[in-house]
């Protein structure tokens, strides 16, 4: 992990809220598939941790959500300005010697790309199941299935794939459940824990991102605190007391 | 330049100190950079037994700061002596030891255990945490209860005690006089402000904790100020924290009275940053007309 100035490439709106961003950035072959970096957005305090989606020789993605001013101001950088990034940090997926289904609601999608690179590279089977609220939210989809993952979508609301979630989608296409890697809203990684066999990805407000300021803790079953940042963000399916 | 600072058991090779609960014990930092650089290290808060801590979320970004609700989250003393102690022993730097507690009897049974520890070099009594029901900012803000920790403390020690105080009282000039009568060998100035923030979408509190200590470059005024008010009063060191971003801030709490400065949510936001001050401050002290770093203490007074 290191602190480096990255350059911005290209900054574009994806869907209604959310954006990629491309950088050149020296920290890019140190990146794990589902390792996240902390990215300072000049005039704000804290940095704002961010997975990383992908990164190619010395370029890296990022795909992040409008949710508040901070990503707002990120939104209104443009391309040749340059953004501070540390990392890469925490711990990502494992990449196993065998086929996995990739699991992503929204968001949470992002860090599965460079996940199913690793897994695409070592000649493995890649299913990508993606959950979205709605046909307008859709992203990442194109990119995946050029990745060779088979790809399937699930709507809330019907209007594009299995109507209903990630779970339903799973289920109408008979999908495997014995070992998946999967981000998302909590409410998503609840129910895929119940069912699924793997690995998750957890989200939390962090302040330092490597662990020393407890700022992002949750609970394992046995009531140990791990720190989101750097025990994770990704666990083990029946880890965490979610 | 020699930045060398002699404060009660502290021999400080230089004045940076990054604050308690900003820097764990060191293990994180130590991936980054070489520890012994730093002057020494407050190490986050013992308490006797193991606490939790608060619910998340316990960070919230503001205005040149964060608020942060962590709760003394800490495995107990006991684990501290066994497992974090020895591996800050193999760095040539002072450990200050933060000292926190729901009662008296806690702050005591945390010293007594930490006495014979030799990697402890002082204690800092955490009277001031504004993120606990019990103990912290209650001792913290009344200055015959400040006075009676303290004097307990100082009793049960066999090192040098320096106290934290609150800002978040009406005159803490008061309460660091009642500190220094009851014996303390030292002021740490300041803990966080409360403050709280609100998410506008759901109408909550973004801290579960609903309040939070309030940290970063937006309190560094206040912390000045009160560095200042109490050195004109008391005859004991202090040791400045607050707000500092770089070498430039350290050299204003010098300045207000203070003789070593802790540096807190900076590192957070620039994890070198410590590092990177102390390589900054003789360049600093020179470009303001300063030969030693000790000539910088004191001056605005």
């Amino acid at each position: 992990m290191k602190c480096s100035d990255a350059k911005i490439l290209r900054n574009e709106k994806i869907t209604s809220d959310i954006y990629r961003i491309e950088l050149e950035t020296s920290l890019s072959p140190l990146v794990k598939p589902g390792q996240f970096v902390q990215v300072q957005i000049p005039g704000f305090y804290l940095r704002r941790p961010i997975s990383v989606c992908e990164t190619n020789d010395n370029t890296m993605v990022l795909i992040y959500k409008t949710v508040g001013a901070g990503t707002e101001a990120m939104h209104a950088m443009r391309p040749g300005e340059r953004i501070n990034l540390f990392g890469p940090l925490g711990r990502g997926f494992p990449i196993e010697e065998k086929d996995v289904v990739l699991i992503g609601g929204g968001i949470g999608i992002p860090p599965l790309v460079e996940t199913a690179k690793a897994y695409r590279k070592n000649g493995r089977h890649v299913t990508a199941v993606l959950g979205f609220n709605t046909k307008e939210q859709i992203f990442l989809r194109e990119r995946l299935t050029e990745l060779e993952c088979y790809v399937v979508v699930a709507t809330m609301d019907g209007t594009e794939g299995v109507h209903g979630t990630v779970l339903d989608a799973i289920q109408s296409k008979n999908i495997s459940t014995s070992f998946v890697e999967a981000c998302g809203p909590m409410s998503m990684l609840k129910a895929v824990s119940s069912v699924c066999q793997g690995y998750i990805s957890l989200e939390s407000r962090m302040a330092c991102g490597i662990g020393a300021c407890m700022g992002c803790v949750m609970k394992d079953k046995d009531g140990e605190s791990l720190r989101v940042c750097k025990d994770g963000p990704v666990f083990e399916i029946g880890r965490m007391a979610l | 330049m020699d930045l060398h600072v002699e404060l009660p058991g502290l021999h400080l090779k230089n004045p940076i100190i990054p604050a308690s609960g900003c820097f764990g014990f060191g293990r994180e930092f130590a991936e980054l950079y070489d520890l012994s650089l730093l002057g020494g290290i407050a190490i986050k808060s013992a308490t006797p037994q193991e606490r939790f801590g608060n619910p998340t979320p316990r960070i919230a970004d503001t205005p040149m700061g964060m608020l942060n609700a962590i709760g003394l989250q800490n495995h107990g003393v006991d684990y501290i002596i066994e497992n974090e102690l020895p591996f800050l022993a193999q760095f040539d730097t002072e450990i200050l030891a933060n000292v926190a507690g729901s009662s008296e009897e806690d702050y005591v049974e945390v010293i007594q255990k930490l006495n014979d520890q030799p990697v402890v070099k002082a204690y800092e009594l955490n009277i001031s945490c504004p993120n606990v029901k019990l103990g912290g900012i209650g001792l913290g803000t009344n200055p015959e209860l400040a006075s009676h920790v303290t004097r307990i403390c100082k009793a049960a020690a066999k090192k040098p005690v320096y106290v934290k105080l609150t800002p978040n009282v009406t005159d803490i000039v008061s309460i660091a006089k009642a500190v220094e009568t009851a014996g303390a060998d030292g002021l740490v100035l300041i803990n966080t402000l409360l403050g709280m923030k609100i998410d506008l979408k759901t109408r909550k509190p973004v801290l579960a904790n609903t309040t939070g200590g309030l940290s970063g470059p937006a309190i560094h005024p206040i912390a000045i100020r009160i560095v200042y008010q109490c050195a004109k009063a008391v005859n004991i060191p202090i040791i400045g924290v607050g707000g500092v971003q770089n070498a430039e801030d350290a050299v204003e709490f010098l300045n207000a009275g203070a003789s070593a400065v802790e540096v807190g949510a900076q590192n957070f936001v620039d994890p070198y940053i410590c590092k990177e001050i102390i390589e900054e401050l003789p360049k600093i002290l020179q470009k303001y007309g300063y030969r030693t770093l000790n000539e910088a203490i004191g001056r605005s007074l």
